[in-house]
């Protein structure tokens, strides 16, 4: 079987091989004086400008399992997958003053993750202990994730075995390789690899939109076969376009991942490391080429269909797995060699991230648990060590979840990944701007929409009868469970974030008239704005120095 | 029981630096993507995509635009 796909398999190895040897001389590239600092292995430095920021953001918000399951959802479903395109556009005008805002006050606090930040803000070591746990939580099943990602490649190039262990051996190995270089390079090992990653992405993606219409007839065929297959499918949630149920899941679903993608641990690791305020504004008008990137990759879906791609098998008899929609195409149409390097840069794809996403769970545990809670006292170089050891223990999970429970279980954790890191909203984004909510209130709020939305999710049954799956199949919750006349469905994130801010309110108000104590803001409105070359902008020496907030002369 | 806002003069004017009506651009990529009935319809296509996916595609550049815009707008210049 994997001897049909011998050629793909060298390629893809010597490509995987190349960056694994990235990955370790990383901690050569732009090297500190010192890597025994948090700053330098979890943010290299906080010295990254415009390209490598544009690189190392792209693959780490990009991920190799967006790339997998989006053209996966498109062949299933249609329309209701694009939202992914909405979603990466509104992203950057949304989060374009927050992120600035964000960069200033950690750097003049020497914050390293959100949780630090609302620590500081809200004067609340409980509040920013759900925080830090609730981001590590969404976290680890967007790691495992991207395991799913390099696993569609290896499943189409025949790599599978029979026992558990055999059929896992090579994903074990990739991330063993990952998990050494991480620990060495810290946040340079991707930043690096990024580079080649974005490179293959982006020329592999180009090839397949020019080169499969061409062979496919046209995109006028493409998108005439897809409405074909949806015509004939009995489900009537499906289609190249939106009915008129699904509209408004399909905008609130795109809004509330907008809103959630920028308090992911990950995606905050990845603009802190950033040198300057103008690094990350002018990222926000370069990352949408990503999008577009996206938006082909998305439709990559239909041309499965158009070429008539019948998906492998799933884990369970009878279900088919469409994440391995895209990787067949590309078996079919290009040459072996090609196919190989698309395999490549989905694999190396899952591995940017992969890496960032451990590197902010460690970090998350480190500043927010180890240091709060273990270990007061503890100097940046054990922060450092401890950081780098969490982040094998975070992979070792990873793998965990992925070889000994059904791969479906990591989907539905990410699912619900969404729906609880929105609830960071008010403390993180808000909290940006206002000091007005009582931290109090903000934890009750936090517990509400949590609450809501894991009910909510456990309400919706998975939209194929056939699985018999009644809990946690999607994200669209039906309007008509509220008691709505109505067959519309909405997005699990927005309710429950909407209810959290309401609680957070109704609260702020009553504990205020209460004269409950608030707790000391250890931030100045000043903070928010200081840039790159201010005296008191880590890197500095006096990081963490509990300094008061001082009116600068 | 917050901590007292310094007041410094200093703050007033960096604070200023955040403050442009040219931030009020960004409500239009933000707003325009999410009104499903200017992209759900299939005609006109062009080059053979239906409208959906071709005038979603070309909301990013509305996106570079405006951020872009912004940007070169509000940035600051020199030592101001």
């Amino acid at each position: 079987m994997w001897r049909d796909h011998l050629t793909e398999i060298i390629v893809f190895s010597l490509l995987f091989l190349l960056v694994s040897a990235m990955g370790f001389v990383a901690a050569r590239w732009r090297a500190p004086k010192d890597m025994a600092h948090l700053d330098e292995w979890g943010l290299g430095g906080r010295s990254f400008g415009g390209w490598i920021t544009w690189f190392l953001v792209g693959g780490d918000l990009y991920t190799a399992y967006t790339f997998v399951a989006v053209p996966a959802l498109m062949f299933g479903a249609g329309a209701a997958g694009f939202f992914a395109v909405p979603y990466t556009i509104v992203i950057y005008p949304l989060v374009f003053l927050v992120l600035v805002r964000l960069w200033s006050v950690s750097h003049r606090h020497g914050f390293v993750t959100p949780a630090d930040f609302v620590r500081k803000r809200f004067d609340s070591p409980v509040l920013a202990l759900l925080i830090a746990i609730t981001g590590i939580v969404a976290t680890m099943p967007y790691i495992a994730l991207q395991l799913v990602g390099i696993e569609a490649v290896l499943k189409t190039m025949g790599v599978t075995g029979e026992s558990t262990v055999a059929r896992h051996l090579p994903i074990i190995i990739a991330f063993a390789i990952l998990a050494a270089y991480t620990y060495q390079s810290g946040l340079r090992a991707p930043a690096l690899i990024a580079f080649v990653k974005d490179t293959l992405i982006y020329i592999v993606i180009l090839v397949a939109v020019i080169w499969l219409p061409y062979k496919l007839g046209g995109w006028g065929d493409i998108f005439a076969a897809a409405d074909a297959k949806f015509q004939a499918s009995p489900s009537t949630n499906d289609g190249i376009l939106l009915n008129a149920n699904n509209q408004l899941q399909y905008i609130t679903l795109a809004f509330g991942s907008a809103l959630a993608l920028f308090l992911y641990p990950h995606s905050i690791t990845g603009v802190l490391a950033s040198k300057n305020r103008d690094v990350i504004k002018r990222n926000m008008s370069a990352l949408p080429a990503y999008s577009l990137l996206l938006g082909l990759i998305a439709l990559l879906g239909y041309m499965a269909i158009a070429a008539g791609v019948k998906p492998l098998p799933g884990a369970t008899a009878g279900t088919v797995d469409s994440n391995t929609v895209v990787p067949l195409l590309f078996d079919q149409q290009f040459p072996d060699w090609f196919a190989g390097v698309a395999y490549a840069a989905i694999g190396i794809g899952a591995l940017v991230p992969a890496a960032i996403m451990s590197i902010a769970a460690a970090n998350l545990f480190t500043r927010n648990i180890y240091k709060e809670y273990l270990k007061r006292d503890a100097t940046p170089a054990q922060e450092a060590n401890v950081s780098k050891i969490t982040s094998l223990v975070v992979k070792v999970g990873a793998v965990a979840c992925i070889v000994f429970l059904d791969p479906q279980f990591s989907i539905d954790l990410q699912l619900i990944g969404g729906v609880i890191i929105l609830q960071t909203l008010p403390a993180v984004a808000l909290g940006l701007y206002t000091r007005w909510f009582h931290r109090g209130a903000l934890i009750a709020g936090w517990a509400a929409g949590m609450g809501l939305g894991m009910w909510m999710l456990y309400q919706i049954p998975h939209p194929n009868a056939a699985l018999n799956r009644k809990h946690f199949g999607g994200s669209g919750f039906p309007l008509a469970d509220f008691g709505f006349d109505t067959k519309k469905t909405i997005y699990v994130g927005i309710v429950a974030v909407l209810v959290n801010l309401l609680v957070a309110v109704i609260l702020t108000l009553i504990l205020r008239a209460a004269k409950v104590t608030e707790g000391v803001d250890g931030t100045a409105r000043d903070d928010y704005f200081a840039d790159e070359g201010d005296p008191r902008v880590t890197p500095g020496e006096r990081r963490d120095a509990d300094a008061a907030p001082e009116p600068v002369a | 029981m917050a901590a007292p806002e310094p007041e410094a003069p200093t703050t007033a004017r960096s604070r200023a630096k955040d403050h442009s009506p040219w931030n009020w651009l960004l409500f239009i990529p933000i707003l325009v993507p999410l009104i499903p009935a200017f992209f759900n319809d299939d005609s006109p296509a062009l080059l053979g995509f239906p409208r959906f996916y071709w005038l979603q595609l070309a909301y990013i550049l509305l996106g570079v635009a405006t951020t872009t815009l912004v940007y070169q707008m509000t940035k600051k210049r020199g030592d101001r």
